[in-house]
């Protein structure tokens, strides 16, 4: 019996000297942490693929409590009601930003690029990039071995299996811009959504001389400049045998689609266009 | 067969890893032909590993065989000459050997007019009374890059950094790429000429020994140059177990010297300065005939070519012209190699011009030419057993794979010397070296950007 009270009494000291340092311990070295840091971070969409450019949602939170401004800081994944909400938390007012979704600059599709060779090798586009130009003529344009779709956390970006493109899913992209650091070619850019998701964008980064471009692909840009000077706003830049259309600028006119010789421009979620008998009928009228 | 015990015993090797794939030297004995001039030529300006030439001609030039094209930017690259007469016809962006479209100089071939300063006879030159400087003068504005493939500018290699010295000069003659025997052929017919080489490389960087290293399978070579090495006091023949990838640098000095080069550092940290057999007949040419680097010998071979040959090409020369040679290209071509069939890399297309590093061309039959399935790892360790460099190649190509680069770098991903034994040997046919090269960019990236 005796013996069962002393362990009983042993441990009943022990428990009391351990707790007492514990809590020592845990007053001496108590670490304080922002609450607000925890609160930003519940309001963030806790997908951690670093689109923000921070080490994960953790890594954004406290960063942007510690700063003073929301300059700088912008979740892609959440958009503009989880900054709402972040600056109502921090007490600040959020920039109204406006909505980004990669874009693709290719469609050497099979019909319009045709293959001179077969890429056997590792299924990567880093690797296949690294090796050569591309199982096309064209050394500029996309591989379809889906890097991007590798990359992309949020099933947004799929390659599709005709074309051997890779399309992007509109409701489900969130511009983080994984897919456009995946690509070894550079193609794929963020632009803005634009009103009801209309965009206007040349699609093609084929840097050759005219000619040699046309060669390789069908709808490769020529660099002819016919776009350039068709913009009323001054949008459209040429570079390197290549168009380029400035999102800023841009006011979606679309009177650059139908002129280029190449239908290299695209234009996306546009209603039908009129057919130009009826704009003439309309104007007698 | 093939080698007694005995032999092998004396053999030197190196110590870890290696594979023995089928020699298949099928131009062996092939003795070099010249190569007729094409009608037109296209030099690239970056065949060197290094900053591209800047192009000194424009179009409408007239230029003779051995003029300056291509003036070098910065050290670390190499002077271009021309390798035909005719006229510049433009200067524009050609698919080269790297798969892309890159700059080159492209001349209307017309006659074969040469440089007066060039000495184009056959007589052998033995005397150089050039000091080591002027030497590495003539080689850097000769042009001259390593002719193994590698296309490192010669040069940069005679020019050790300050505070190191070399006590060793090594010549490769190995030729452990299956297929190829450029190499081996130049050895046969221009021996003499490689020995005078290799003593103005030993004045050039103030070494009394040179030791010139040849596989075995070459056993008339190293008969040939046993015998002309009496005359020549300083220089040795070491025969060398047959084994890939013997000819690299780093296996090379290790077999021949046994030292090591550590990780990360140049073969001079060990005393060893390595020159192919290639080069070092471009540098007697150089030194000893004021002859640019403008032509190669390129072995044009493959299982189902007609007439596998070794052949004498200007560079500029398009492939297609070589293929021609050797009797057309096959109706069974699965793929079209620029250089062996283990480091070699397989082209879009034929048209491409031959290059300073262009040591062979191979045509692969379609039976061999398609890689298989990828299976999974079994962790059979294989591709441990046969690196070379004592990597670990399936943990490499994960960590590529799943991009943890630190502890790629780690795991030296950056010493692979991309000879592609793992890839060989895999029973799993998993695309090792393609990850392990791609990983290996990256973190030499990582790493550079770290010291900046």
């Amino acid at each position: 019996m005796n013996v069962i009270l002393t362990a009983v009494a042993v441990l009943c000291v022990i428990g009391a000297v351990s707790s007492a340092i514990l809590y020592i311990i845990s007053q001496r070295f108590k670490t304080i942490e922002d609450p607000r840091i925890e609160l930003v971070q519940e309001a963030l969409p806790a997908a951690n693929c670093g689109g923000c450019g921070f080490p994960g949602c953790n890594g954004f939170a406290s960063a942007i409590v510690k700063s003073d401004t929301m300059d700088g800081f912008y979740c892609p994944v959440g958009g503009q009601t989880t900054m709402d909400n972040i600056a109502r938390i921090l007490g600040r007012t959020a920039d109204v930003s406006i909505k980004k979704i990669a874009v693709v600059r290719c469609n050497g599709t099979c019909e319009n690029r045709p293959r001179t060779n077969i890429y056997d090798g590792a299924s990567k586009c880093t690797i296949a990039a690294a090796l050569y130009g591309g199982d096309t003529g064209c050394s500029f344009g996309c591989l379809g071995l889906g890097d991007c779709v590798d990359s992309c956390l949020f099933d947004a970006i799929h390659i599709n299996p005709e074309t051997m493109l890779p399309e992007v899913v509109e409701d489900k992209c969130t511009a983080c811009g994984a897919c456009v650091k995946a690509c070894p070619k550079n193609l794929i850019e963020l632009r803005k959504q634009g009103p009801k998701s209309r965009r206007i964008y040349v699609s093609c980064m084929n840097k050759d001389k005219g000619g040699v471009a046309r060669k390789s692909c069908e709808v490769a840009c020529i660099g002819c400049s016919k776009c350039q000077q068709v913009c009323p706003f001054d949008a459209i830049t040429i570079e390197n045998n290549l168009a380029y259309i400035d999102d800023d600028k841009c006011r979606l006119c679309r009177k650059c689609v139908p002129v280029c010789p190449t239908n290299s421009i695209l234009e996306l979620n546009f209603p039908p266009r009129k057919e130009p008998k009826e704009e003439t009928a309309k104007a007698e009228a | 067969m093939g080698i007694s015990t005995e032999n092998c015993f004396m053999l030197k090797t190196f110590r870890i890893g290696g594979i023995h794939p089928a020699e298949n030297k099928l131009s062996a004995g092939k003795k070099i032909e010249n190569a007729a001039l094409p009608a037109q030529v296209m030099i690239p300006l970056a065949q060197h590993i290094g900053a591209p030439c800047q192009p000194i001609v424009k179009k409408g030039d007239k230029v003779k065989v051995g003029t300056l094209i291509g003036k070098s930017v910065g050290f670390v690259s190499a002077n271009i000459h021309s390798s035909v007469s005719g006229t510049v016809n433009k200067i524009d962006k050609v698919t080269d050997v790297s798969g892309y479209k890159r700059d080159a100089v492209i001349i209307d071939v017309d006659g074969d007019e040469w440089e007066p300063t060039i000495d184009r006879s056959d007589t052998l030159k033995r005397e150089c009374n050039l000091s080591s400087k002027e030497i590495v003068e003539k080689i850097a504005g000769a042009g001259i890059v390593g002719m193994g493939g590698a296309t490192f500018p010669t040069h940069v290699k005679l020019t050790p950094p300050p505070g190191l010295k070399a006590n060793i000069l090594i010549i490769n003659g190995v030729e452990c790429e299956p297929y190829l025997t450029s190499d081996h052929e130049l050895m046969l017919e221009k021996a003499e000429e490689i020995f005078v080489g290799t003593e103005i490389l030993m004045k050039a960087v103030d070494v009394k020994k040179a030791v010139i290293g040849i596989e075995n399978n070459k056993k008339d070579a190293i008969a040939r140059f046993a015998e002309i090495s009496k005359s020549y006091p300083g220089i040795e023949v070491q025969p060398l177990k047959v084994k890939y990838p013997q000819g690299g640098e780093k296996q090379l000095i290790e077999a021949i010297t046994g030292r090591q080069v550590p990780g990360g550092a140049l073969p001079i940290s060990v005393g060893a300065i390595v020159q192919n057999v290639g080069t070092t007949f471009a540098v007697y040419e150089a030194v000893q005939k004021n002859k640019p680097l403008f032509e190669r010998i390129v072995t044009v071979t493959g299982k189902e070519v007609k007439n596998p040959c070794n052949v004498r090409a200007r560079i500029g020369t398009p492939f297609k012209n070589l293929i021609d040679i050797a009797g057309g290209l096959p109706g069974d071509t699965g793929k079209v190699i620029s250089g062996g069939p283990m480091m070699g890399k397989a082209l879009p297309n034929i048209d491409i011009p031959v290059a300073k590093g262009s040591s062979g061309i191979l045509i692969i039959p379609s039976s061999e030419a398609k890689r298989k399935a990828m299976k999974d790892c079994i962790r059979c360790a294989k591709c441990v057993n046969v690196c070379p460099m004592g990597l670990n190649p399936t943990l490499l190509m994960d960590l590529t794979e799943f991009q943890i680069w630190d502890r790629a770098e780690k795991q030296k991903i950056t010493d692979c010397i991309e000879c592609g034994s793992c890839s060989y040997t895999c029973p799993a046919n998993r695309p090792l070296l393609d990850y392990i090269r791609l990983g290996k960019g990256k973190v030499t990236g990582i790493v550079r950007a770290r010291k900046n």
